[in-house]
């Protein structure tokens, strides 16, 4: 493992190495033959510090919100192992990962689909505490449901309603509600804000900041949109194809991406000004979108990548560290 | 000049709910013109979304229901279809991408019946020349593998890929109009690009519209001709992308072109949200909807309610105030 992923504190929440995430691909109906199998998440490693927030970042498809729900054990690893709060909690069972689950909790990428649709808000989001035996005096419950509701910006009285009620911003907004409720330690937060509109989603990051400081709470938080990673995360790590190619404190990936698909995803986030927007040079990355399937030999970029050399073709550049706490999967940056 | 190819008017639309009357759109009028891309934003809860599917007339009734307004299409209006004409428009003359991927996708079809669906339905073709065209439009919103992943079941997809199924079942018939609700809010900024690029030249190809709903500002001032800013269920402000960035006269549009976080702005730092409560739409004040958080209003903002009118040319808003601007603009 690559000293580079490991940050310099010690106080050190979250450890997962080598962490693999393969599905099968089935054919057949009555016999059900296995053809191929997708590397959605293909030994990857990093370090989280309590109270941090670690960005991930990439391309859809290329493994995040599978290395979040491995994290939780929602999904069993192929390999690897995932070490919690000191606990290699990697082959753990259901009733050992129940307790453990408590102090993890993630916020999904689809507020609707994970709300259940028969349940009122209050029960929503009051379900984690009850079913952790937390709900038994009613009173504090209900003012502990009121809190958290006002505390993500719902109105008192949308505690009644059921969640095609609401919009889809809102919806996400119980989501959040509802992953608080037991104050985790770990929040994983997996497309979080991606719904919401500017205002509100600046209002939840807020949230999210201030909830960090107070509780000391770490996040891994799996978005797409670069500027709000930017403004949330101490460390980014850039995923490709089931690979982390980069990992960087914030300020040092945005000032000075050394991968080459760091350098393309920054090249091409939209900027929030039409005649800037109309002059700049379109720098969107070519080629074929290559599958988890097949991944390409080598270098898993080389097929895209402006950069390209022999090299990459049939060598895979291993994930090194560089000075300063940052590593980077590159044949330029051996 | 001709006709635009959607004309919406006076479109109001209320849900009936424990906490009362919500009217969730109110009194919108818009045109979109063919070959044109035009935004809607808002807050969360603004009725963006509620105004799309009144289009289609797909707000489920009880508890919602298009009260007035009319929605003229190529010359027809969609709301006094009868249900066997609305849904020969559904999916054919108008798709609509749908904001949550997850739930409105069946989860108990493969991907590939699913995007086979509107073209076998609608176009008549066989089913295996329908998966066959279900690959190929796979291909196009860049699914890896798409020949082989035709046959994946939802829950087997990325959020991203998800995403972009839905996409790639709203351009099975070519539609005219596309109606996209939050199309890339699961897509990386790379992916993000190609697949507004495709439902842009979609748009502009096939002479066709494309009506982007979006939070995503970067988004709009990349794709979007013209805005439409909402604001508790009506059109607060509307102007072509680089006007309205330029020169917002709402000051809800201000707030929101100040709580965007910037590339170049300064991280840790708290952004800058809009003060206050989103209205309650089930009790909305007499007034402008926005005079509860407006650090502008005055009385008159309380009591009457401010109408949509223009300050310049295809500028309208909805606001009292007179911007200094608004002299020699
Ligand atoms: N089925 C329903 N029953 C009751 N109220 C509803 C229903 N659907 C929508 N609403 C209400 O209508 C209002 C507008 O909702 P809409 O979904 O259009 O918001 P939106 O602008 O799309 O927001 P977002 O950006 O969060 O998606 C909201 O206040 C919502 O609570
Ligand atoms: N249950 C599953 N069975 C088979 N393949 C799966 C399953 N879940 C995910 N995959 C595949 O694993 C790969 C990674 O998916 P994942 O959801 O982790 O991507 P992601 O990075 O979160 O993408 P997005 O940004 O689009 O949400 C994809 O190719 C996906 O199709
Ligand atoms: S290893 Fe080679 S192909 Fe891969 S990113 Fe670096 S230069 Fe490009
Ligand atoms: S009408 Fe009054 S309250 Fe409404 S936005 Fe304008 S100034 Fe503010
Ligand atoms: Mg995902
Ligand atoms: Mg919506």
């Amino acid at each position: 493992m690559p000293d580079a992923t490991t940050p310099i504190a010690t106080d050190e929440i979250l450890r997962v190495e080598d962490l693999k995430v393969h599905f099968p691909v089935m054919k057949g109906v009555v016999i059900q033959k296995q053809v191929a199998t997708v590397k959605a998440v293909d030994g990857i490693s990093f370090t989280l510090r309590r109270g941090e927030t670690l960005g991930l970042v990439g391309e859809s498809g290329c493994g995040k919100s599978t290395t979040g729900l491995a994290v939780l054990r929602m999904l069993p690893p192929t390999e690897g192992r995932i070490i919690f709060e000191g606990e290699d909690i990697a082959g753990y069972d259901g009733e050992r990962m129940r307790h453990t689950r408590r102090r993890m909790q993630m916020v999904y990428q689809d507020p609707y689909g994970s709300l259940n649709p028969r349940m009122r808000v209050r029960d929503i989001v009051g379900e984690p505490l009850e079913v952790h035996g937390l709900g038994d005096d009613r009173r504090a419950l209900r003012e502990r449901v009121a809190a958290l509701i006002s505390m993500v910006g719902l109105l008192p009285d949308m505690a009644d309603r059921y969640p095609h009620e609401f919009s889809g911003g809102q919806r996400q907004r119980i989501g959040i509600a509802r992953a608080m409720a037991l104050e985790p330690s770990l929040i994983i937060c997996d497309e979080a804000v991606s719904a919401l509109d500017v205002s509100i989603q600046a209002q939840v990051v807020n949230l999210f900041m201030e909830l960090q400081q107070r509780l000391g709470l770490t996040y891994i938080f799996i978005a797409h949109d670069l500027a709000v990673v930017r403004h949330i995360s101490d460390r980014i790590a850039v995923m490709y194809l089931g690979k982390i190619v980069e990992i960087a404190t914030r300020d040092e990936l945005y000032r000075d991406p050394l991968h080459p698909y760091t350098q393309a995803l920054l090249a091409a986030i939209p900027i929030p000004d039409p005649e800037l927007e109309a002059t700049r040079p379109q720098q969107i990355i070519t080629g074929e979108v290559p599958s988890a399937l097949r991944p390409p030999p080598g270098c898993r970029f080389h097929p895209r990548c402006p950069h390209a050399m022999d090299v990459c073709k049939t060598q895979e550049p291993p994930l090194k560290g560089r000075p300063g706490g940052r590593a980077v999967a590159c044949h330029l940056h051996p | 000049m001709a006709e635009p190819l959607l004309q919406v008017r006076g479109l109001t639309t209320r849900f009936r709910t424990d906490g009362g009357v919500v009217t969730a759109v109110d009194s919108v009028s818009f045109d979109v013109a063919a070959g044109e891309t035009v935004a809607i934003v808002g807050e969360s809860g603004s009725g963006k979304s509620v105004t799309a599917l009144s289009i289609l007339r797909l707000i489920p009734d009880p508890p919602g229901k298009i009260e007035k307004g009319e929605v003229i299409f190529d010359g027809v209006d969609l709301l006094k279809l009868d249900d066997v004409a609305i849904r020969a428009v559904r999916g054919n003359k108008i798709a609509m991408i749908f904001q949550e991927p997850m739930s409105s996708l069946n989860p108990a079809l493969t991907i590939g019946k699913q995007i086979g669906e509107p073209i076998n339905l609608h176009r008549k073709a066989p089913w295996t020349q329908a998966i066959d065209k279900a690959k190929e439009l796979l291909g196009r919103v860049r699914i890896p593998d798409a020949a082989a992943r035709v046959n994946a079941w939802p829950h087997q997809f990325s959020g991203g890929m998800r995403q972009r199924a839905m996409i790639a079942m709203a351009l099975a018939c070519q539609p005219k109009l596309i109606i996209a609700d939050e199309p890339t809010t699961a897509l990386d900024v790379t992916v993000q690009a190609q697949i507004l690029d495709l439902l842009k030249n979609q748009a502009r190809e096939a002479g066709s519209a494309l009506i982007l709903i979006t939070h995503d500002l970067g988004v709009v001032a990349r794709y979007a001709d013209r805005v439409v800013v909402m604001y508790g269920g009506r059109i607060v402000e509307t102007a072509p992308a680089r006007i309205l960035y330029k020169h917002p006269r709402h000051p809800y549009t201000k707030g929101l072109m100040a709580s965007i976080p910037r590339l170049d702005g300064d991280t840790r730092q708290r952004l800058v949200p809009i003060e206050g409560q989103p209205p309650n739409l089930a009790l909305l004040p007499p007034g402008c909807a926005f005079a509860a958080r407006c650090r502008m209003a005055t009385q008159r903002c309380h009591d009457e309610r401010p109408p949509l009118e223009a300050v310049a040319e295809n500028h309208l808003k909805a606001c009292f105030l007179e911007t200094p601007a608004e002299a020699h603009a």
